[in-house]
């Protein structure tokens, strides 16, 4: 050490600023091999604390103090599945409205009062759970807390926002139009649940059903679901348990119970053959591509099997889909594939965006890694995709809302305390045999629905002469209904 | 063996007990050959982040050349001498390592996150290639990455709809010749016209260690990784000085109004003007300004064009800052029914009354709270894109001080009412902007007009 100038900042901050010469005798760098890894390390997590408020109101709450942030979820454990047949989308409605008016103050009170305090606060809808969610330094929690309690519980879904959204929910219908990748989602689901499964419909709705919404619709839907014990409060971040039971006590203590019904979903039938669904889009410069079948529950016993075979598939980036695909034949800018779990049987889909002059070529690639994948996994493939999951798990638990969205999932499906700690060895012990049995049972090539959104007189000839099955001919009105008035 | 001098500072903040200050204590190494090195520790999860930044990006290439920067950085994950094709990305993922890599017009970025106990893996892959890449790259490697990215570009801008207002807009807002005269994505007819040639030259140019910087976070012990730095980057020569930029003066000198129809179903407005650099006087203002415009329900514009009169699905209102000048742009959708003019008739109302009346302190306070919230969030993670490693970068490119996330809070907390409305006089004129309808293909009469119906 040569010389340590120290100054003072005007700004209160002491900066020391040492300016040395070091003579460092470097070792050499052996570039002929991969360097040795040091020792693993354990994530060590905070413990995960649960109790109950006075109603009964479950807390799940993981303490955090590197960053004054706070991360919270007010979970309601119903949403779109939860639609009746003729109001589709109205849960998602009802989400949407929660901040439009709540407690006696107007939409803009309160995006004035949220924006001042500078906290994000979101309501939200997923297939079987809605709510709103906070993200707030922790000097702001508090007031926002009241805020979330006043949307949460004492909407009042006036009439002039019930007709502002609606008219911009079906402008989005209108837009959907425009976006291929939309377009095939919506194609995809249909194809895989039917129009009269809930995971079949577009969660926002339909042109009729939007229109046919009234303040009492939402209401009582409101009413209907938002009870204390249909709902559970998730916090992350820079408080204490004991902090957080007298602030969380005195907004939802008093949220009441009632009884409430539960959505039970019919069977979906399966995929039972492979058929080709062609929406024409014309003018497309690539063609959105998805193929796919009716997947498995998020409980089911092959969680782990499923994920390291959906890594080599096409989950991570040296995936086979995206390796062929992208890689060796540069017909996209990615691939990949994905079980999408949910407490009923999910989708499993692979996809890509493709030049359009290729896509009977990249249809062949698909169905030759999708028929690959049926084979044992080498060794070194399986290990990697083990490793790439398990060795890089705690990358998933550096933020409030990282942590938070993987301890909701754990709160949702009710998975055992140890989940987190012992996820990183239930992925190193599964086998080769186990990945393949996973395949042969999820992955089943010529049953599965392909859909293809993209220039039909470009595209059409070269389909065809793959003989992959029926082809069906689909306009995009076909597929999203007329464009909304 | 051989001897080395590294010129070391260490600077460590101490947080004063009155005032709350952000800070992102590290230490910054000098390699001889020119590298900077940024440290600095976070143990709460047994992970490390590596970013590089190197100082170039789509302002520096050459005409008949654009996109060039952002191909080049798909061949940097194509391996290096030591590196075989497709290991990069095999061996990092089969340590449990995740990376990828972004490009914008000044400057181009590769970041690794791994576990800690991989450090050394990721130095030796992404020294190699700063050291090695032209000996291992091929015609195939450069034809295989050219097919990629020009996917990327169907996918990203070409299939999207009011993709391409991006590629239009650089042509109007920049003159030609000006750095940012174009998208870092490039033209389909540059991408295919680049050559192995070219990718030599590029790498000579500006993959240098002395036009480099690498930010490393997250669960390391400080000396020991120096010693590690040097160890994988320390033989690396320096290259020659990097050439500089020497842009056309950029100022828009009246109101072009542009038309383009697309596969689109409603028309969408975009106002663009000329703005200050990033960190310079005014850049700002026109940030907070762009949150008092557009962000939220109570935003100035969300209010009227899409709370209040319904024209609107929705506004985006942004200042986009870069090294040479920034962009402030306005971006609205019309909803079915209207017209663009309608549109930028109510804007041009806003733009020329905060001019004229500053905003209300409460609205300004608004703004400023939810800046500061967002600095809070950028200190939770260790990197990847954003994340305390790319802001360690971002500052030190951009200002030469790693740590200035408070510097910059301040910037923000120190602005006036009156600054806004100075800085919205000064930089949003009326005869000095890009004004561009996107219409729906046959509807030119939903576009802003160019001699009736627009400003009065």
């Amino acid at each position: 050490m040569k010389k340590i100038v120290t100054k003072f900042l005007s700004a209160g901050v002491m900066i020391a600023i040492m300016f040395v010469t070091v003579n460092l005798f470097a070792q050499k760098a052996d570039r002929s091999k991969v360097p040795p890894l040091g020792e693993t390390k354990k994530l060590s997590l905070p413990s995960i604390q649960s109790f109950e408020l006075s109603n009964g109101l479950k807390v799940v709450l993981m303490e955090k103090h590197t960053v004054p942030l706070v991360q919270m979820s007010v979970v309601v454990k119903s949403g779109s599945v939860n639609d009746p047949d003729n109001k589709s989308g109205i849960a998602s409605f009802t989400a949407d409205m929660l901040d439009e008016g709540a407690a006696g103050k107007s939409s803009l009170e309160l995006a004035d009062a949220i924006n001042y305090l500078g906290v994000r606060i979101s309501t939200f809808s997923r297939w079987h759970k809605m709510g709103v969610s906070l993200h707030a330094p922790l000097s702001k929690f508090d007031e926002a807390l009241k805020i979330v309690s006043e949307i949460l519980l004492h909407p009042d879904f006036p009439q002039k926002e019930l007709d502002r959204i609606r008219n911009e929910k079906l402008t989005s219908l209108l837009q959907w139009h425009d976006q291929p990748v939309t377009i095939a989602n919506v194609m995809f689901q249909r194809t895989l649940f039917g129009k009269d499964h809930p995971y079949g419909k577009p969660a926002m709705g339909n042109e009729t059903s939007l229109k046919g919404f009234s303040v009492e619709d939402l209401k009582n839907f409101h009413e209907k679901y938002f009870k204390a014990n249909n709902a559970y409060i998730l916090v992350v971040g820079d408080v204490t348990r004991d902090q957080l039971i007298s602030k969380l006590e005195s907004v939802f203590g008093k949220w009441a119970k009632g009884d409430v019904p539960t959505a039970k979903l019919k069977e979906a039938d399966q995929v039972n053959k492979r058929v080709v669904y062609l929406v024409d889009k014309p003018g497309a410069a690539q063609s959105v591509i998805m193929i796919g079948r009716i997947g498995t529950e998020r409980l089911t016993g092959d969680y782990f099997p499923i994920t390291v075979m959906n890594t080599i598939l096409g989950g991570s980036f040296t995936s086979r889909l995206n390796n062929n695909l992208r890689e060796q034949h540069g017909y996209t800018y990615g691939a990949g594939s994905a079980f999408d779990m949910r407490p009923y049987p999910g989708p499993f889909m692979a996809r890509s965006s493709v030049q359009t002059e290729v896509t009977d070529k990249a249809l062949v690639e698909f169905f030759k890694e999708l028929n690959g994948i049926l084979k044992p996994v080498p060794n070194e493939e399986l290990t990697r995709a083990k490793n790439y999951v398990a060795l890089g798990y705690p990358d998933n638990f550096q933020t409030v809302a990282d942590i938070a969205f993987n301890l909701e999932e754990m709160t949702d499906y009710n998975l055992p305390g140890d989940y987190f700690n012992d996820y990183i060895d239930n992925v190193l012990n599964i086998t080769g045999d186990q990945v393949t049995k996973a395949a042969k049972k999820y992955i089943v090539p010529d049953k599965m629905a392909v859909i293809v959104v993209g220039d039909r007189s470009k595209i059409e000839d070269g389909i065809k002469k793959l003989n992959l099955g029926e082809i069906k001919y689909y306009k995009v009105e076909d597929v999203l209904g007329k464009k909304p008035q | 063996m051989k001897r080395n001098f590294v010129l070391f500072f260490l600077i460590c903040s101490i947080l004063s007990a009155q005032e709350k200050q952000i800070s992102v204590p590290y230490t910054r190494v000098v390699l001889p050959n020119g590298l900077n090195v940024l440290l600095h520790e976070d143990h709460t999860t047994p992970m490390v982040s590596v970013n590089m930044w190197y100082h170039v990006g789509s302002g520096n290439e050459k005409p008949g050349r654009t996109g060039f920067a952002h191909l080049f950085e798909h061949l940097m994950f194509e391996g290096s001498e030591n590196v075989p094709e497709g290991k990069f990305d095999e061996w990092l993922e089969a340590v449990g390592g995740n990376n990828n890599g972004s490009t914008n017009t000044d400057r181009t970025n590769y970041w690794e996150n791994a576990p800690s106990n991989a450090l050394e893996l990721v130095f030796f892959i992404d020294s190699d290639r700063m050291w090695y890449l032209p000996d291992a790259m091929t015609q195939e490697k450069l034809d295989g990455q050219r097919s990629v990215v020009k996917n990327e570009r169907r996918q990203s801008y070409e299939n999207q709809p009011y993709g391409l207002s991006w590629e239009i807009l650089s042509k109007n807002v920049y003159p030609e010749g000006h750095p940012y005269n174009w998208q870092t994505i490039g033209s389909m007819d540059d991408l295919n016209a680049a050559s192995f040639e070219d990718v030599i030259e590029f790498f000579k140019l500006y993959y240098a260690p002395n036009n480099a910087s690498v930010a490393i976070a997250g669960d390391i012990n400080i000396p020991e990784t120096i010693k590690l730095v040097e160890k994988w980057y320390g033989e690396i020569p320096r290259g020659k000085p990097v050439p500089p930029i020497d842009p056309p003066a950029a100022k828009l000198t009246k109101e072009k109004i542009l038309m383009h129809e697309d596969n689109v179903q409603l028309p969408r407005l975009y106002m663009v003007w000329i703005t200050p650099a990033a960190f310079n006087a005014g850049d700002t203002e026109m940030d907070l300004l762009a949150k008092i415009f557009g962000a939220g329900k109570d935003s100035r514009l969300y209010k009227r064009l899409v709370y209040e009169l319904q024209i609107a699905q929705d506004v985006m209102v942004f200042q986009g800052s870069s090294k040479l000048s920034s962009e402030f742009y306005i971006i609205t959708t019309a909803k079915a029914g209207h017209t663009l003019d309608e549109l930028k008739n109510v804007i041009h109302e806003e733009v020329e009354k905060i001019k004229m009346e500053p905003p209300t302190e409460r609205e300004l306070q608004k703004v400023v709270n939810q800046t500061e919230a967002e600095f809070l969030d950028r200190l939770e993670s260790i990197g990847g894109f954003g994340g305390k490693t790319d802001l360690l970068n971002h500052y030190f490119f951009y200002t030469g001080n790693p740590d200035y996330f408070n510097e910059d809070l301040n910037r923000y907390k120190g602005v006036s009412t009156k600054d806004v409305s100075a800085m919205a006089q000064t930089y949003l004129p009326q005869n000095g902007r890009v004004v561009l309808s996107v219409v729906p293909k046959g509807k030119t009469e939903l576009a802003v007009q160019k001699n009736e119906g627009g400003v009065k």
